[in-house]
């Protein structure tokens, strides 16, 4: 995982709640067997007039002019802001990696959805929980400054705005130690081993109808 | 202490709690399915890591195989989608691979994951149940701690049989009184996603409680924990009790002789204690339930059956009032819109929240002796397992709804997100027993409208929305 220090960059606002994981990523492309070359594929039914396949050449089909991520003042945008509860809907973590995978690192709404959360820090993506005016007041500068860029600082934890000012951000502290240094978890879990095994010893001895074979 | 039934189950499989309040939690069960675990293997192969126990594994192809008789009989190699014949292909060579257990194509233990665990027994009460679909809430009806987890979790399971957790809030849903005649847990999943949103449980577990859970089936507390996640909420959970035992004795991996007598003393705790404190409590009068059905494209967007799509005024703030006029356009509905005006192209009855025995026993209660309408284009059922499937025509069911015009298909995930052939056109209404109305999620342009099953099988012969207890009179 690619660690996240400190991020700059335009922001893209999608002026919309409860977007769902079917509409980050639909699920004819959730076929792949990778974990790559989702971009192309992200937001396919809001992006392209046309219906999208999976393994197909993207580059001709038409796009929507009135999505927000092809208008060209958002061109190459790496924050992402949106409304309450982003991220709702299935477990696929195809969606976190089709929108690290389109260029975002970063996004800022006022909720988002319990998995698609935990999935974002496995995979380098920051989601950041504001207020809902704050997010409300992004919308407007957003929307009223062409070329409106943040930066996200991790470690000190603030957003700076381009007039200087910033914004604090909570994270769990255990997500950030992660995210600073691109550390892959499991190696962590394993060092508790000897932890994991005595539990299992310990169960095995007092459920023994957990242990038994399915065939 | 007093505990709430998730308090208990957490307890019980922490391995241990670190300093930043994440705790170490061991998963007694794994389910597998070809959509979610490719890239899982793929991560275990790269590291040189070794699975950390495979009988807690169990896998399923489901969500791309084919429901097609003439399909299904060739097997893998008759699946026409050359993209979904990889995935279903990957999940046999990894689980060779690997050595883990699989329900193969052709075994008539396969199925949708969330139907089979259940039907085999591999879903116990007390157990900790993750896979890598958002579905798997629907194992907490037994009193098990289930959750729906990612890809790189999925890995994370399979390489160290735990995950790294925070605790959640405790939120009960408590429904006391008499469901209505007609009125599934279906019905009261969706009248509580209405009532909460479907933010309304985000960072909570959320337990069903109260007289009408108490007595409900096995099926109905599964199809409202599977639905717990479009409220928000990774896990739903039902306690322990009777009904949960009944169901649970004699599948094929359940406890047996003596060990069934333990397991039965263990899980009798499997509840909350009656002065444990949740965070929030949602009261609901089971009398006030009524048959529900999603007319927009989120499941809080539902109304009942003598409802109206919602008028603009009706929103509670900008946010919402741009999600109904999106909701409309999308829907091809007018704000005020009778709901039983709603003409239906498609009728699906089958998926994780309504495909098992007792779906489908309501489903054909209804369509018996009668026809579906000439302007339904076609009524799908797909039973959730093959076993579902042979029961089912144990007991006449598939010639009931194959006389009344309905298809009888082969199991698997089918129409509830279409990654097989079978999918929704653009702009047409479907009648589904499934989980999600999102936009494009049946088919690219389709129009979903979440139903029960017995609600489903009426509007099929209806060509409409009806009142399926209206409906039952005047047949």
């Amino acid at each position: 995982m690619e660690p996240f220090v400190k991020q700059s960059g335009i922001v893209a606002p999608m002026d919309r709640a409860n977007i769902d994981t079917d509409m980050i990523i639909p699920k004819q492309f959730l076929k792949s067997i990778k974990r790559s070359g989702f971009g192309p594929n992200l937001f396919d039914e809001l992006r392209y007039l046309d219906e999208g396949q999976p393994d197909a050449d993207n580059s001709g089909r038409p796009l929507n002019p009135d999505f927000v991520l092809n208008q060209p003042r958002y061109k190459g945008a790496s924050v992402l802001l949106a409304r309450e509860n982003f991220g709702c809907g299935s477990s696929r973590e195809h969606a976190p990696w089709a929108l690290e995978d389109f260029g975002f690192r970063t996004i800022i709404a006022p909720s988002y959805a319990d998995i698609f959360f935990n999935n974002s820090f496995k995979n380098g993506l920051l989601p950041i929980a504001l207020d809902e005016a704050i997010v409300d007041g992004l919308f407007k500068e957003v929307q009223a400054n062409e070329g409106y860029e943040l930066t996200i600082d991790l470690e000190n934890q603030n957003i700076v705005k381009p007039n200087g000012d910033t914004i604090a951000f909570e994270v769990d502290s255990f997500r950030k130690h992660c995210l600073l240094n691109g550390l892959d978890d499991i190696g962590l879990t394993l060092q508790d081993a000897d932890d994991i095994k005595a539990y299992e010893d310990k169960r095995r001895q007092s459920s023994p109808w957990l242990f038994d074979q399915v065939k | 202490m007093a505990k709430t039934l998730y308090d208990k189950l957490w307890d019980q499989h922490v391995v241990k709690t670190r300093d930043d309040g994440t705790a170490l939690i061991y998963i007694d069960r794994q389910l597998l399915h070809e959509v979610t675990s490719p890239q899982a293997f793929e991560g275990l192969r790269i590291a040189g890591r070794k699975p950390w126990r495979l009988d807690a594994n169990l896998a399923t192809p489901d969500h791309n195989v084919p429901t097609t008789k003439t399909e299904r009989d060739v097997g893998i190699e008759g699946i026409v989608d050359p993209v979904s014949k990889i995935q279903v292909k990957t999940l046999d060579e990894n689980c060779d691979e690997f050595g883990i257990v699989e329900f193969k194509m052709k075994d008539i233990r396969q199925g949708i994951v969330h139907v089979v665990g259940p039907e085999q027994g591999a879903t116990l009460p007390g157990m900790t149940v993750v896979c890598g679909d958002s579905h798997t809430a629907t194992h907490g009806a037994f009193a098990a701690l289930a959750h729906g987890i990612g890809t790189s979790e999925v890995e994370h399971v399979l390489a160290t049989q735990c995950l790294i957790q925070r605790k959640m809030k405790n939120l009960l849903i408590n429904v006391e009184g008499e469901l209505g005649a007609g009125i599934t847990g279906k019905d009261v999943v969706l009248h509580v996603i209405g009532l909460i949103g479907t933010a309304g449980g985000n960072g909570c577990a959320m337990e069903f409680g109260g007289s009408a859970i108490r007595s409900m089936s096995m099926e109905g507390r599964m199809t409202m924990c599977n639905m717990a996640i479009e409220a928000g909420a990774r896990v739903g959970m039902v306690a322990f009790d009777e009904i949960t035992a009944e169901y649970v004795k004699g599948r094929p991996y359940a406890p047996k002789g003596a060990d069934w007598e333990k397991a039965v003393e263990a899980w009798s705790d499997l509840k909350s204690d009656d002065d444990a404190v949740f965070d929030k409590v949602v009261n609901v009068k089971a009398e006030d339930i009524q048959p529900q059905v999603t007319w927009g494209t989120s499941p809080e967007m539902v109304t009942t059956i003598d409802g109206f799509v919602p008028k603009l005024e009706d929103a509670k703030d900008d946010v919402e009032r741009s999600g109904f006029e999106r909701a409309y356009k999308y829907m091809g509905l007018e704000p005020g819109q009778a709901i039983t005006d709603i003409e239906l192209d498609r009728v699906f009855i089958g998926s994780c929240t309504n495909s098992r025995i007792e779906d489908l026993r309501a489903a054909a209660a209804v369509a018996k002796g009668n026809k579906v309408a000439d302007s339904v284009k076609q009524a799908l059922v797909v039973p959730g397992s093959g076993l579902v499937k042979e029961q089912a025509e144990k007991e006449g069911l598939d010639k009931i709804f194959l006389e009344a015009g309905f298809e009888w298909r082969e199991p698997g995930c089918s129409m509830c997100l279409a990654m097989n052939a079978d999918k929704l056109g653009a702009g047409e209404h479907c009648a589904s027993t499934s989980n999600r109305n999102f936009e494009g999620r049946q088919g690219y342009g389709g129009r979903t409208h979440l139903v029960s099953p017995a609600m489903a099988a009426a509007a099929a012969i209806a060509g409409h929305f009806v009142d399926v207890r209206q409906f039952e009179l005047v047949k």
